[in-house]
């Protein structure tokens, strides 16, 4: 178990560069996640910490020690790739046992390991079967199995659950939330995922082409997104985005004007936002109703029964909103609909994408947003 | 079928049976016709010199006049004249040339082998101009052998050849070697050639089969920490042993069916004599194309023998790994 420190890390292939300064401190037993877009740099990423790939700049230091020029095996961190790299020609016992028998470990003890592995992931008795003759799942158990074998002071992980299907997605990901949970090891585990993320992680860094957006807990980011960016990646479906002009700025909140003439009244500090401002305004599906006087009126283009909730897509004054309500819809589509949100759910961002910072604080300490709006 | 006596399940059970065994023979009849073609052409290019080699093989014929000629049985193999053993059984010329010809295939193969994969090893790494080399590895592979083999001739000249210069220049030897005609070396120096002129062709071979493997794995064990000799031995070589076989396979095929390349350096020989270039002899300078023909025969039986000894040593193995 370690703590991972990043300082100002850079990653040039060529003359391209793909990682821009990145900084982070992970600490000892803390579960973090990297997520972003695909081609973002997270593999790269974590390829610079496993030691696959050479640092151009910067410093990485794993429990204190700089570890730039380390051989990744001296790193004690254990892989566990995508594509799962199980050696095709060796047993399960085999390929778990291969990286331990040159580390001084006796016959006996690595035996051991292997067996406490296996019954762990629950697959002591294919021990003896090929890769091949395994399913998805049961090959990506063997390489965390393999990883744990390793004692490892930090686990990464790359998209380890991509390959797997959805029901056994979930199931996997919960065995690796309980792996974190009773083995109390550093992991940084990349998705692209916001489900993957939001779920396991104790926090997420949102990166975007290279750079870091956004480090927090999975509720911090939900619910004080710090730019456009992060609000539109965390959160499914993706939060609303409304072009909107600052009206008039109090010393706690900002009035804005919507596309249908109508203002609102966000509670953001306005830092400096002028009269005239264009800004966007951001509302989570969640927090958009269907309601009499709202003021963004417009078509209904689709319907989505989801069951437990359901997902409206409305055309209105040139946008495409979307709005999740509990329940069964009354609502077809082609129907005409007002939609509405209070200010306080709504989150305001300026030009440069940055996030206005809010001054009623938001998420566990607040109502859930539906009681609000009733 | 209104007279419903058999149950459900037996008329579900044969049908399905039926059906397919109609399919299974279209298919094998398409299959058949598809590799009519090629077995035409076979017997018309391999079976019937074949078989007039077998047939000759039981003749005394002559080179002079092909169509004058008795038979004689197994004479040209095995004859016992007056309690005298005589024929190609007893010739100690012939087994010289099986010999020396098992000899070459497996030194030149072995030594084709090992190098063919440090080769490839090399090659496939990543440097710059790796392209290039690849392409410029595959020369030797590309000259016709009787060219090269001239080269290597005067290359080897006791009195004017390059290496012996070299040699004597550098202190290496104290007086010319005569290379091809030295009984020690001749064979040596044939080995050395061939292993020139193949190592590209083993190597581009194993090159092939290294870049089919998965990478993903050598990145595993790099995590892991583990050795890259235990990685070569333990991941690399089992990963390329089938594609590693069939290479070894087709050059051994090669060798011992090795003519031109002894013929240019050595001529005839009986230090170098290989079993194809002990029947040219006897076919064309001495004539005895019933003697020539046994001598062909049998290098046939020697080689389907080896090929067979192979393909079951290798099947075997193969039965091991699947359990
Ligand atoms: N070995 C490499 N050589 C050149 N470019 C690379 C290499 N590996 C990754 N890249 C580039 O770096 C960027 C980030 O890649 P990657 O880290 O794999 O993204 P992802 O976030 O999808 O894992 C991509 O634009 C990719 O093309
Ligand atoms: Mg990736």
């Amino acid at each position: 178990m370690a703590e991972v420190a990043l300082r100002n890390i850079q990653k040039s292939f060529g003359g391209a560069k793909v990682i821009h300064g990145v900084d982070l401190e992970i600490r000892d037993g803390e579960f973090v996640v990297f997520v972003g877009p695909s081609g973002c740099g997270k593999s790269t990423l974590l390829r610079l910490i496993a030691g696959l790939e050479d640092i151009t700049e910067g410093d990485l230091f794993i429990d204190g020690e700089r570890v730039n020029d380390w051989a990744p095996a001296k790193r004690r961190i254990a892989m566990v790739f995508q594509s799962y790299a199980l050696y095709p020609h060796m047993s399960v016992y085999d390929n778990m046992a291969f990286g331990l028998e040159l580390a001084k470990a006796s016959r006996s003890e690595i035996d051991a390991r292997v067996r406490e592995a296996a019954r762990l992931l629950q697959i002591d008795d294919l021990l003896d079967r090929k890769p091949r003759q395994l399913s998805g799942g049961q090959r990506q158990r063997v390489a965390i199995g393999r990883a744990i074998v390793r004692d490892p002071k930090v686990f990464l992980f790359d998209e380890p659950l991509s390959n797997l299907d959805a029901a056994l997605r979930v199931q996997t990901r919960i065995e690796i939330a309980k792996l974190h949970a009773d083995t109390r090891a550093t992991m940084i585990y990349v998705t692209h995922d916001q489900v993957e993320a939001m779920t396991l992680a104790d926090r997420i860094v949102v990166l975007n082409k290279g750079r870091i957006e956004q480090v927090g807990t999975p509720l911090e980011l939900y619910h004080r997104p710090a730019n456009l960016f992060v609000a539109g990646f965390i959160g499914s479906p993706q939060m609303n985005f409304v072009p909107v002009e600052a009206v008039s700025a109090g010393s706690d909140h900002i009035e804005v004007r919507l596309p249908g003439g109508q203002t609102l009244p966000v509670p953001v500090h306005p830092e400096g936002t002028r009269t005239g401002e264009a800004l966007t305004l951001g509302i989570r599906p969640d927090h958009l109703q269907v309601r009499e006087d709202g003021p963004f009126r417009g078509r209904i283009e689709l319907v989505e029964q989801l069951g437990e909730n359901h997902l409206l897509y409305v055309a209105a004054d040139g946008l495409r909103l979307t709005a999740r309500e509990t329940g069964d819809s009354r609502h077809r589509a082609g129907d005409v609909v007002s939609l509405a949100a209070t200010g306080e759910s709504c989150h305001l961002f300026r030009g440069s994408g940055e996030a206005l910072p809010l001054t009623v604080p938001r998420g566990d300490r607040t109502t859930p947003p539906q009681s609000r709006t009733a | 079928m209104t007279d419903v006596t058999a149950p459900g399940l037996a008329g579900a059970a044969t049908r399905p049976r039926g059906r397919a065994s109609s399919l299974t023979r279209t298919r094998v009849r398409s299959a058949w016709a598809f590799i009519a073609p090629a077995l035409v052409v076979l017997v018309l290019v391999a079976g019937w010199p074949l078989a007039r080699t077998i047939w000759f093989s039981f003749t005394d014929a002559d080179l002079n006049n092909l169509s004058d000629y008795t038979f004689i049985g197994f004479e040209n193999y095995l004859a016992n004249y007056d309690g005298e053993w005589l024929g190609l059984l007893t010739d100690p010329d012939w087994w010289r040339s099986v010999w020396n010809t098992l000899w070459f295939t497996l030194v030149s193969v072995s030594i084709e082998t090992v190098l063919g994969i440090v080769v490839a090893l090399i090659l496939n790494a990543h440097f710059p101009g790796r392209g290039i080399m690849r392409a410029v590895i595959l020369i030797p592979w590309a000259i016709p052998t009787v060219v090269s083999a001239k080269m290597w001739n005067w290359m080897l000249h006791d009195q004017f050849g390059v290496i012996n210069d070299m040699l004597l220049r550098l202190g290496i030897i104290a007086a010319p070697i005569t290379w091809t005609a030295n009984p020690d070396t001749a064979l040596w120096t044939v080995v050395m050639v061939d292993v020139w002129k193949t190592t590209p062709f083993m190597a581009l071979l194993i090159l092939a089969a290294l870049q089919m493997l998965p990478q993903d794995i050598y990145e595993a064990a790099k995590v892991d920490g583990v050795h890259p000799m235990r990685v070569f031995f333990r991941v690399t070589l089992p990963l390329i042993k089938p594609a590693l076989l069939v290479a070894v396979i087709f050059r051994a095929l090669d060798a011992l069916r090795v003519f031109d390349l002894i013929y240019v350096l050595t001529a005839n020989s009986k230090d170098t004599m290989s079993m194809s270039v002990f029947a040219r002899q006897q076919l064309v300078e001495f004539q005895e194309v019933g003697l020539g023909s046994a001598a062909s025969t049998l290098i046939f039986l020697i080689i389907a023998l080896l090929v067979a000894a192979t393909l079951v040593a290798g099947r075997v193995r193969l039965g091991e790994e699947t359990r």
